[in-house]
């Protein structure tokens, strides 16, 4: 089976500018034949080079809105982000329209981060995870660490993020709300990013998510400002400020209460933490807080507002809520067990030359050689993302030393000379 | 013989560099079907290695071997040499001067943790410059 992940190519709109190989943390992207292609099992769905295109030839794919027509019964919940979309709307004009847009239902995803919060604080105190504990509510961050940083796995705090806790919750009680079967009950994520669409068709540590789709934040938008205008403000709002400030980055680390934790937002900036992390330099540190989006999840690549306004706006909605440190959770609302972890989360080796060591480390010599002969420049004409990965290229046999355009000229212009040696040579038989 | 080799200069003081050397090995190793915790060790001893070069030494080189069974990382480098190798083992040892120090390093922890991370070490040092050589076994 191929890995489904969310981020794609529109062929059409992508020029071949080589732009988005070089952003890519995981060296997923090659340009080849004038079109960029995404080595799908590599992809993390980071949402970089959707950001960097300056075609928008990378799209995030999304649930059609349609899909609510085959559920009973339709539950919205709204990523914390969705908050910081709006200049003049409340939480509960957000939400109610929401109801107006044709769910039947809101369930605040902010209100579960609280709830997971508060489950993160419990496990913390039982010290029985490694150090730093590092959260997995980022699923571009936990796949990095799957390919990049698979020591790190352990670290992972291994329960389900808001998103998935959310969704447990919201289908527990609609089922016993409206007497409908489980089947019969469309939860519906409105996402950020793309990593969390990705997320829902392979859950992180969950056989398979209790979400039915995901939407864009974008799409969801323009209908929301459409509604909000008209819509009877219902009062909705559950969460308080732990669980909106999670649309932040820190917003997560906050609802630890620990002193010793940090949180970087970035995938790059993730890479070199968890680098020191894995060399043991941070053990100090209690949790880890990594996102792939500059500013956290405000700065998701299905957000709209400017990510920095966004952030802003965050933090002064968060800041006039009251901060509730123990949100009413009973066994009715949701158990830790209910949303603990049940898989093991795999390392993945798709960097992997050969399972065969000899056979790996005689390619890597071969890469080395090839690698010399190129000159070093990583300028990402040949479109792979640097000379290495060109050499790695050929030797996997998925691109030629022509590819290179300054070895075609050197190639070229000896070709040339040769040419123009011939042409200057005389046949015998004439004078 | 090691089935692959690669080395790796390493200059004095050039803190810009620091950590080069491990995040390269890291690379390569990822694309071996290793455990991840051999990863994780040989880039720890790589990267104390490469920061003693950098902080105490003139400078020097690093270099990879991997056997079918092993990998080896060898340290090499002119300088000072380390006067008595037991005392420099000892964890908290240093002589790193203060600058180094209000730079997060000088903790004398290097050679303690390349010694707990590998599963052989060995110092040999003169007032020339010194050898480090570690193992880690698959
Ligand atoms: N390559 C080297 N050349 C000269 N002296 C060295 C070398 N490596 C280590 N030493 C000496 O051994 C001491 C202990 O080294 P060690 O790596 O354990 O600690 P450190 O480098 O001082 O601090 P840390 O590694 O915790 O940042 C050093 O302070 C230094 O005096
Ligand atoms: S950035 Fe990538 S996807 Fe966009 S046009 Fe350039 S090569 Fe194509
Ligand atoms: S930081 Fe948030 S929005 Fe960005 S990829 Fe991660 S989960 Fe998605
Ligand atoms: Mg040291």
């Amino acid at each position: 089976m191929t890995y489904f992940h969310s981020v794609t190519l529109d062929k059409d709109r992508c020029r071949g500018c080589t732009n988005c190989i070089k952003r890519c943390p995981t060296e997923a992207i090659r340009v080849r034949e004038g079109k960029a292609r995404i080595i799908n099992e590599r992809c993390i769905d980071c949402g970089e080079c959707i950001r960097v295109c300056p075609y928008h030839a990378k799209l995030a794919v999304t649930d059609s809105l349609e899909i609510m027509k085959n559920f009973r019964y339709k539950i919205a919940l709204p990523a914390p982000s969705l908050y910081g979309q709006f200049k003049d709307l409340s939480i509960n004009q957000i939400l109610s329209a929401l109801l107006d847009i044709g769910f039947d239902e809101v369930f605040e995803v902010a209100y579960a981060a609280e709830i997971v919060s508060k489950f993160t604080r419990e496990a913390l105190q039982k010290g029985n995870l490694k150090r730093p504990v590092i959260s997995s509510a980022c699923p571009a961050v936990v796949r990095l660490i799957q390919i990049r940083f698979p020591s790190l796995i352990d670290h992972l705090l291994n329960i389900c993020s808001p998103m998935d806790t959310a969704a447990i919750i919201a289908k527990k009680q609609a089922v016993k709300k409206t007497g409908l079967k489980e089947e019969e009950i469309g939860v519906f994520f409105i996402s950020p990013c793309a990593a969390k669409v990705t997320s829902i068709r392979n859950p992180v540590g969950l056989e398979k998510s209790k979400i039915d789709g995901a939407f864009s934040m974008k799409e969801i938008y323009g209908k929301i400002l459409e509604k909000a205008k008209t819509t009877v403000v219902r009062d909705l709002r559950k969460a308080t400020m732990i669980g909106v400030g999670w649309a932040n980055s820190g917003g997560e680390a906050f609802g630890t209460f620990t002193e010793n934790s940090i949180y970087v937002d970035g995938i790059h900036n993730v890479i070199d933490v968890l680098e020191e992390i894995e060399l043991g330099k941070l053990s100090d540190l209690d949790f880890f807080e990594g996102l792939a989006c500059i500013g956290g999840c405000i700065g998701g690549p299905l957000t709209v507002e400017n990510p920095f306004v966004a952030k802003n706006r965050i933090r002064k909605l968060a800041e006039s809520l009251p901060k509730r440190e123990q949100p009413p959770v009973d066994e009715d609302l949701v158990s830790f067990e209910e949303v603990k972890w049940i898989k093991k989360i795999e390392k993945s080796e798709v960097m992997k030359l050969d399972k065969d060591i000899s056979k790996a480390l005689e390619m890597m010599k071969e890469i080395d050689r090839t690698h010399k002969t190129l000159p070093g420049l990583d300028c990402g004409s040949c479109g792979s993302p640097s000379c290495r990965a060109l050499a790695e290229d050929i030797v996997k046999g998925c691109a030629t030393e022509n590819d290179c355009i300054f070895i075609l000229k050197d190639k070229i212009k000896a070709l040339a000379e040769e040419l123009n040696d011939l042409a200057g040579k005389k046949p015998p038989v004439i004078k | 013989m090691a089935l692959y080799s690669k080395e790796f200069e390493v200059k004095a003081r050039d803190f810009d560099s620091a950590g080069e050397v491990s995040s390269n090995l890291r690379a390569i190793l990822k694309q071996l079907s290793l455990a991840p915790d051999i990863v994780r060790r040989s880039c720890i001893v790589c990267y104390e290695a490469e920061m003693n070069i950098i902080i105490h030494s003139y400078g020097g080189t690093i270099k990879i071997e991997i056997f079918e069974d092993r990998i080896r990382i060898i340290a090499e480098d002119t300088g000072p040499g380390i006067e008595d190798i037991e005392l420099a083992m000892k964890e908290g040892y240093s002589t790193a001067p203060e600058e180094i120090r209000e730079m997060g390093f000088g903790a004398g922890m290097g050679l303690p943790n390349i010694k707990a991370n590998s599963d052989f070490m060995d110092i040999k040092s003169s007032k020339d410059g010194t050898v480090v050589v570690a193992e880690i076994l698959f």
